[in-house]
């Protein structure tokens, strides 16, 4: 295990300092966001200008994270690594998008809306094949009672939702188990996971600011 | 004014939250912690001795929750599993790759992978081992899936907020018959999770990895706060229902 140099341990307790700083007034701005008699209070507008340089930060990470990218798929190409073609394709992709959104800003989105959306639909496509075929598969991976469960009521709400051929809706299913379970049942279980889950964010949020997770100067 | 109470109030339960954490962290310090037992941690401990003992390389997936919002928590919680899985993985031949969906993530990814090659000192820093694969959902998975595929990956995690594409990683994953371990705060996800991935975290579950592969007092006491909050808000809606209902009758 090496030692870290004093200048990047300087670095990390500057960091570390810094970013619960950061955090506690952001924190603050939340639970006291107004003055007294109504005016917004310092703390909040603090955390407004927080927020925004954390905005304006994010954007140009944005750029960093394009640039990684580019490198990651000109190495693959460099290398002729398996695959090496599809880094070319993106690459090229990128490029066009870019001079594309240079020569016509205002018609930029059309590549969006042209090429990106219909093989993201498609890809949405493949994946209601996928999750049938995967809960086929769960009952021979975790053959329990929970499995079972879970593909009887998958089954049921699919019934229960889906008009059929002829039949229209099914009676009983339809009008009554399908809403009692997806509003009754589901909707119980749903909020006691999300409580669980505020409940760690709470936790992770203030493990961050105690400095006991780093991810920020990335020691621990 | 009811803005103030409502202000104070979050403020009293945060405070208390902090308060309890350092309390139990400070009192619990030299014993040693005893943890509910979930079997999907443990399989992941046993695939990353797996990583190490065949030379292949782990992988990590931290979803598309951007820092700004509230769905960072959950990747936060997947960087500092990773920061302890690199540390794990650091005596193998090849450092796990981290591949993200949010440009912020993929940056700290790095980084965190720079600090356990760093503090090992047994490996150099590859850049490249933490990338963005895609901005939106779909792009995201379509980016990771070669990286699950050609990288000679036999364990993977996937930690964050992910929506349904999700399925398409566990299937790909599914595809090379390796390990996955997948987790998501995203209810639609974690049910696709649920019926696709080997193994899964399911609701507070994924904020926990890291104290259970290698816990800190904070991190332990973190646990404890968490499960004395749950008794708190059973009991408050419990009362709460109980006076509903007398107030009915």
């Amino acid at each position: 295990m090496k030692r870290p140099s004093f200048f990047a341990a300087l670095i990390t307790i500057a960091s570390t300092a810094i970013a619960i700083a950061s955090g506690l007034l952001v924190l603050a701005g939340y639970f006291f966001a107004q003055e007294a008699g109504g005016p917004t209070s310092l703390l909040a507008e603090l955390r407004l200008t927080l927020l925004d340089w954390a905005l304006i930060l994010a954007g140009f990470a944005t750029f960093v994270g394009i640039i990684s990218l580019i490198q990651v798929h000109y190495k693959k190409i460099r290398l002729r690594q398996v695959s090496s073609i599809y880094s070319l394709l993106l690459i090229l992709s990128l490029a066009g998008t870019f001079l594309y959104g240079l020569a016509k800003p205002a018609q930029a989105g059309k590549i969006f809306t042209t090429l990106q959306l219909p093989v993201e639909a498609s890809l949405m496509a493949v994946l209601t094949v996928t999750l049938t075929y995967a809960s086929i598969r769960l009952l021979r991976r975790r053959f329990n009672l929970l499995t079972v469960i879970f593909l009887i009521t998958a089954l049921l709400i699919l019934l229960g939702t889906a008009p059929l051929p002829f039949l229209g809706n099914l009676p009983g299913i339809s009008d009554w188990m399908r809403p009692f379970i997806a509003q009754v049942m589901a909707g119980a279980g749903a909020r006691g996971i999300l409580l669980g889950m505020a409940l760690g964010t709470l936790t992770t949020g203030l493990r961050i600011l105690f400095g006991a997770d780093r991810p920020y100067g990335g020691n621990k | 004014m009811t803005g103030i109470w409502v202000g104070l109030a979050g403020f009293g339960i945060v405070f208390l939250s902090a308060a309890l954490m350092l309390g139990l962290s400070i009192l619990r310090r030299k014993t040693p912690p005893v943890y509910r037992d979930i079997p999907a941690i443990t399989r992941l401990r046993q695939a990353v001795g797996l990583v190490v003992e065949d030379g292949s390389r782990l992988h990590v997936s931290l979803g598309r929750g951007a820092l700004t919002s509230p769905q960072s928590a959950s990747a936060l919680a997947g960087l500092s599993l990773l920061r302890r899985l690199a540390d794990l993985t650091s005596a193998g031949d090849q450092a796990p790759i981290v591949t993200s969906g949010e440009a912020s993530l993929a940056i700290l990814s790095q980084d965190t992978l720079r600090a356990a090659s760093n503090s090992s000192g047994l490996a150099s820093f590859d850049p490249s081992a933490g990338r963005l694969t895609g901005l939106s959902p779909f792009s995201y998975a379509a980016g990771t899936i070669p990286a699950i595929r050609d990288e000679n990956v036999s364990a993977s995690l996937l930690l964050g907020n992910f929506g349904v594409e999700v399925g398409l990683l566990t299937d790909a994953v599914e595809r090379k018959n390796t390990f996955v371990l997948a987790g998501s705060d995203n209810l639609a996800a974690q049910a696709v999770i649920y019926a696709s991935a080997q193994e899964s975290l399911i609701g507070e579950e994924i904020y926990a990895g890291g104290a259970y592969v290698e816990s800190g007092p904070l991190h332990t006491a973190s646990l404890t706060v968490q499960d004395l909050l749950r008794w708190l808000l059973i009991a408050a809606i419990l009362v709460g229902s109980l006076v509903a209902l007398a107030g009915a009758l």
